[in-house]
């Protein structure tokens, strides 16, 4: 489904990826780790089409298609969804009628029929409580004046609401108490399937005993430096991201 | 029942009884401002001595005037003998005869606001035929409201029909001499609304320019008076979403309005006044006084506007909260795209004892536009146990525009209770990328975000009106963005 080659890009003149190589498969749930700096904040910037990162080499292909080519927006109609790290605020625009223009855009995008309120807000109900969120928060404006922890929590949300085929979950547990993390987690696990694949990007082992990961990789210094199955996460736990280099490098 | 066309024939009849027939004959008054021109223009609208006097006064004391610096706007001098200040209303003859004839730019600004095709001829000034929906619409209209008691008509209308409403009221909120532009306003003002709500009535409709059957040609110079007698309220909208252009360069608008005791008086203008090309090129100067006074105990007066269009607005909708416990509102939402520019905001002045008043000013600035928000409010000696609440909040989409707010603020009694919240934000790319990144394309993440920023002036808005100031927002800041 999604396929990184050679990913090289750099923001500000500093290159930051340095070569990343990853296939994730529909069904698959991929963990990138890696310390503060390594890189894998940007690698989700990326594939979600940031403007301020410059791609230098390599390629990006979602089903087929160069990711290049498309605009942040087009990305999302094909089904490529982020859950931000820090999920922006939005004042004055209520939570359900973002995410109401957020799924009719898709939808148009792919030719099919806009929901009006009434289906929109029964879906809407259906998928807060699939991932348990509270009824309330989706009469809030977007994310502002949310805890850190509802701010994730609305993350997961839209990502029910918006089905996408891959999604991309940027630090989703930082910030987060052992109870969110649960939530959170619990929201995610509901939402794999066979032909839904996840990206969760992360810097501790913590979340990856929720949510459970096929494969986990360890990002260093712009390079995927090992990857394995999700023992590697305990590896890791167990020797540090120091520990893990001195041993061996690459895959 | 009488039917449209003898509707509209009496109708007919009534203006040749009022407007036209005079003992001058030409029907446009020669470029210039003299005392010869303002009695020409009082002649020619059949006016009784008393107001003629009126106008002189106004017009005596404007010429000792300097016209006023301070706002910061720049526009190149304006000469006022140049100004041809009375027009007679265009015959069909010199209309458009279709919309074949119209810009087209024009008409795709409709066509993006979603309005009929009558409607758009009507707005474009296209001359239609006698049997037109919305003038039945509106004569029924105005029968409903004389059951009630209430007037609406056309200022000129009300100086002939009821003059002592008009003599009693005229210029006790905004003086003759109140400014330069109000005192060139008095001097030769064309025509406006007048409204007068009865005692304890409550206004069943919106009252809407719109439905006044000659609101197409109230000219540069509009005056607009509306009283709210004891216990009544009235609601009143002012414009139109649609880009009205008009040859007259410079609009000195004024409007009183007065609540005696227990009334309300809610004021929602839609302002979209062509703001000239992309360099500014053409645009309206829209420099207006509006103030309203809160005479009786526990009045309340609302200001609320939508200024998407002009290339100069100068505008400060006022409160005197006279009576006690009257209360003051505005709420505003200013747009200055490409070169306009926007210097806007209330006075709020504080009287009575326990006044209060509320301002929330959302000033939008995009292109090379400049937004300021110049604000006063002062709580007077008397005024004990006086509140205000105000909140400036601007927007900046984009690096060449800017964003100015000057609040004044003159508390002369120590019980007043002041609060004052300000804030500037750009539209951040963060928020378009996280919109884009839901599927949300910048064009619509943008006129959501400025929706959402704009909100608690919308919702003070009526219903209808809301949605289209919406719809007028997006198309007034397309292309702003990338």
């Amino acid at each position: 489904m999604l396929r990184v080659s050679d990913l090289h890009a750099k923001v500000e003149e500093q290159e930051i990826l340095k070569g990343v190589d990853l296939e994730v498969n529909a069904g698959e749930v991929h963990a990138v780790m890696g310390p503060n700096g390594s890189g894998k904040s940007t690698l989700a910037q990326v594939l979600a089409g940031r403007e301020d990162y410059d791609i230098t080499a390599g390629s990006l292909e979602l089903d087929g298609d160069d990711l290049q080519e498309m605009a942040p927006e087009e990305r999302a109609h094909a089904g490529l969804f982020l859950a931000f790290q820090y999920p922006v605020e939005i004042p004055g625009v209520g939570n359900s009628y973002f995410l109401k223009a957020a799924l009719n855009a898709i939808r148009k995008a792919r030719g099919e029929d806009e929901l009006d309120a009434m289906d929109f807000l029964q879906l809407l109900r259906k998928r807060a409580e699939l991932v348990d969120v509270d009824e309330a928060l989706l009469r809030r404006p977007v994310n502002e004046g949310f805890s850190g922890g509802e701010k994730k929590r609305n993350e997961i949300l839209q990502m029910a609401v918006l089905e996408p085929r891959l999604a991309v979950l940027d630090e989703t547990d930082s910030g987060l108490d052992i109870d969110a993390l649960k939530t959170v987690a619990a929201g995610v696990n509901a939402l794999r399937s066979e032909d839904r694949a996840f990206v969760v990007i992360t810097h501790y082992q913590r979340l990856l005993n929720y949510i459970v990961p096929d494969h986990v990789h360890v990002l260093l210094d712009g390079r995927i430096v090992r990857s394995g199955g999700s023992e590697l996460a305990l590896e890791l736990e167990e020797k540090g991201y120091t520990g893990l280099t001195n041993g061996s490098s690459g895959v | 029942m009488p039917t449209a066309a003898d509707t509209i024939g009496a109708l007919a009849e009534r203006d040749y009884e009022y407007g036209f027939v005079t003992d001058v004959e030409q029907d446009t008054a020669p470029p210039g401002l003299s005392e010869e021109i303002i009695a020409f223009i009082s002649a020619k609208k059949n006016e009784p001595q008393w107001l003629l006097d009126w106008r002189l006064q106004a017009y005596r004391g404007w010429q000792k005037m300097v016209e006023p610096t301070w706002a910061n706007v720049r526009y190149e001098p304006i000469d006022y003998q140049s100004i041809c200040y009375y027009a007679a209303p265009k015959s069909d003859d010199d209309r458009p005869k279709s919309l074949d004839e119209i810009d087209p730019e024009i008409l795709a600004t409709y066509e993006k606001l979603g309005i009929p095709l009558k409607e758009q001829e009507m707005l474009a000034g296209v001359a239609v035929d006698a049997v037109f929906d919305s003038v039945s619409v509106a004569t029924t209209f105005r029968e409903k409201l004389a059951d009630l008691g209430v007037i609406f008509c056309s200022f000129s209308e009300a100086v002939q029909d009821h003059p002592e409403l008009v003599r009693k009221y005229l210029g006790t909120v905004v003086p003759r001499r109140d400014n330069f532009f109000a005192a060139l306003n008095s001097a030769v003002f064309s025509d406006g609304s007048f409204v007068y709500i009865p005692k304890g009535v409550r206004c069943p409709m919106e009252l809407s320019t719109y439905f006044r059957i000659n609101a197409m040609n109230t000219g540069q110079f509009e005056r607009t008076l509306i009283i709210a007698d004891e216990g009544s309220y009235v609601s009143y909208l002012e414009g139109c979403t649609a880009p009205m252009r008009d040859e007259n360069q410079l609009h000195a608008a004024v409007v009183e309005l007065i609540a005696h005791e227990d009334a309300q008086i809610k004021y929602s203008t839609v302002q979209n006044w062509y703001p000239g090309d992309k360099e500014g090129v053409g645009g309206i100067y829209n420099f207006v006084t509006k103030r309203g006074l809160c005479d009786g105990r526990r009045s309340k007066i609302s200001w609320t506007q939508v200024e998407t269009g002009s290339a100069v607005t100068w505008k400060y909708p006022s409160c005197i909260l006279r009576g006690d416990d009257s209360v003051g509102e505005f709420y505003s939402v200013a747009v200055s795209n490409n070169r306009q520019q926007a210097d806007t905001g209330t006075k709020m002045i504080h009287v009575g004892k326990r006044t209060s008043s509320t301002i929330i000013s959302k000033g939008i600035s995009a292109g090379e536009g400049q937004n300021t928000y110049r604000g006063s409010v002062r709580i007077l000696r008397s005024a004990e146990d006086a509140r205000n609440f105000s909140q400036c909040d601007s927007m900046l989409i984009g690096d060449r525009c800017g964003a100015h707010t000057f609040p004044y603020i003159d508390v002369a009694n120590p019980s007043a209770q002041m609060e004052h919240e300000a804030s500037t934000s750009k539209i951040g790319e963060d928020q378009i990328f996280y919109c884009n990144q839901r599927g949300i394309d910048t064009e619509d993440a943008v006129s959501m975000i400025v929706n959402g920023f704009c909100k608690e002036v919308f919702r003070e808005l009526p219903m209808e009106f809301a949605v289209e100031a919406q719809k007028l927002l997006e198309v007034s800041l397309e292309g702003s963005v990338g």
